[in-house]
């Protein structure tokens, strides 16, 4: 993507029908540390990348509680995550006062997907500069979906978003038809060996991950550090071989030049 | 079967004027009592609810947890206590996202207060007790008026029986009179079986001579180890 003259604002198009500024947008989700989402029948799991600014300051925050029965994960402008987050707690909350019940997910993911159109087609505005991964439980099942800053979204069986995500997702596809069926422990440690995936090649430690689950009988809660320990540590005792023949494969960038660049 | 006439003299006090429109509020009556201890706090409500000389339920619990501490009882109108009761759920959820913890039994007294005052014309037609554990553990009750003005104190009783109630828990509580100055901590020196007892009694008592009282007592107590609740049988007439 090079500059060019319809890129200015948001309520410009460029002759082959595209609005650059919503694309840039989705560009920055594409720098976020990664975040990954695996759904099986009856729960969800969310795990991200944490990264830190430094040695010395404390890591992003990047998986937020929504309600009890919903949690987000997000990968770009954390600022715009967490403004996000502020918006789907009170939408929860206002329909749990109105109508004593949890708010549907799919509910959920299209009030957002509003919220961030609306970004997309007003020129005082910006396009929300984050994605978000939804994972929630609901009378319909477990659900999985992305929400993009252009205002669509998709559910999905599985999916990673972020910086090196594609690993991720070349793990989960060969995997994912078997999702439906996994335990939730199963599910968890797929997760673990995605997030894994975009690491490429630095070592896995609880530290550097956060990892969230809602299921049946489960509210939305993060995984605390030491059962996370655990659990890698398990997992790095029978290293599975799968595992290593994942192709490392790195972002098609180096052909482009990054949006703001001239 | 009550006729209209007689349900819209009744909401205006028996006045002689027959107004086609109705009145935002419905006279119900009930009684709350709580006692704080040095670590433990109980909470006590009749379980009738009823509207002139008529009972509409013999079950309703007007007791609510707010959270993990801090537990409210209402008299007063039970729509408006329902209502109340959601708002300060929500606010309470709101304020755990924020703080990523629980809030404590002093900062929803003070939550309570703005929330009441905010509606101060129209208000909820409530007479609170909020009572809990503070942040070193000691028993508070907090008592409420309509409108948000709120005190702690030691001890408090709300409702139809309160007149019935406070004057033998001045005298039986062994604490400290609230009215001295310089003000004492009026929390009981009772241990919390002498205390649940006494709110056994005096709930057994004020059932005899008010007729809005009576039924059952749920009664919820606090401390360090969680909430607790038990039922007791009241006179049913």
């Amino acid at each position: 993507m090079f500059r060019n003259q319809y890129d200015t604002d948001v309520t410009t198009w460029s002759p082959a029908g595209r609005l650059f500024q919503v694309e840039y947008a989705m560009e920055a989700v594409k720098q976020g540390a990664a975040a990954v989402g695996l759904r099986s029948t009856s729960h969800v799991v969310l795990a991200t990348v944490n990264k830190a600014a430094s040695d010395l300051s404390s890591h992003q925050r990047k998986v937020f509680k929504i309600d009890d029965h919903i949690g987000v994960a997000i990968a770009g402008l954390t600022a715009d995550g967490r403004v996000l987050s502020r918006y789907l707690r009170n939408e929860c909350i206002n329909h749990a006062f109105v109508y004593e019940s949890p708010l549907p997910v799919s509910r959920l993911v299209v009030r957002l997907a509003d919220k961030a159109q609306v970004c997309t087609q007003r020129s005082w505005k910006r396009p929300f500069g984050v994605g978000l991964l939804v994972a929630g439980l609901d009378e319909t099942g477990a659900h999985l979906y992305y929400n993009c800053p252009s205002g669509n979204y998709f559910e999905y069986q599985a999916f990673a978003i972020g910086s090196r995500s594609q690993a991720a997702k070349t793990f989960l596809e060969r995997r994912f038809e078997s999702f439906n069926s996994y335990s939730r422990d199963e599910l968890i440690k797929d997760a673990l060996f995605a997030i894994k995936e975009t690491l490429q090649g630095e070592k896995l430690t609880s530290s550097i991950c956060t990892v969230a689950i809602v299921g049946s009988g489960e509210p939305f809660h993060m995984i605390d550090q030491k059962t996370l320990q655990e659990m890698i540590d398990a997992m790095e005792i029978k290293e599975d071989s799968a595992a290593d023949e994942a192709p490392m494969q790195d972002e098609d960038k180096s052909t482009e030049a990054a949006p703001m660049d001239i | 079967m009550a006729l209209r006439r007689d349900w819209v003299y009744e909401n205006n006090g028996g006045s002689a004027l027959n107004l086609p429109i109705s009145f935002p509020f419905q006279f119900i009556d009930t009684t709350c009592v709580a006692i704080a201890g040095s670590d433990y706090c109980v909470i006590a409500a009749d379980t009738r609810l009823s509207v002139g000389y008529s009972i509409y339920t013999r079950d309703y619990s007007k007791i609510c947890k707010l959270a993990e501490k801090c537990v409210m009882a209402t008299s007063g109108f039970q729509g408006d206590m329902k209502a109340l009761q959601k708002n300060l759920a929500a606010r309470h959820l709101i304020y755990q996202h924020q703080h990523n913890k629980q809030i404590s039994c002093p900062a929803m007294a003070q939550l309570l207060s703005n929330t009441l005052y905010y509606k101060r014309f129209f208000p909820y037609y409530t007479f609170n007790i909020l009572g809990g554990l503070d942040n070193d553990g000691k028993g508070c009750v907090f008592t409420y008026d309509a409108v948000g003005s709120y005190e702690r104190v030691g001890y408090s009783a709300q409702g139809s029986g309160a007149g019935l109630i406070i004057p033998v828990l001045d005298n039986q509580l062994k604490s400290p009179s609230p009215l001295l100055l310089p003000a004492k901590d009026a929390v009981t020196p009772l241990s919390e079986v002498e205390a649940v007892d006494l709110v056994k009694d005096v709930f057994a008592s004020a059932t005899e001579r008010d007729i809005y009282t009576g039924d059952k007592v749920e009664i919820v107590v606090i401390n360090a180890s969680g909430i607790r609740r038990e039922l007791m049988e009241l006179r049913k007439d």
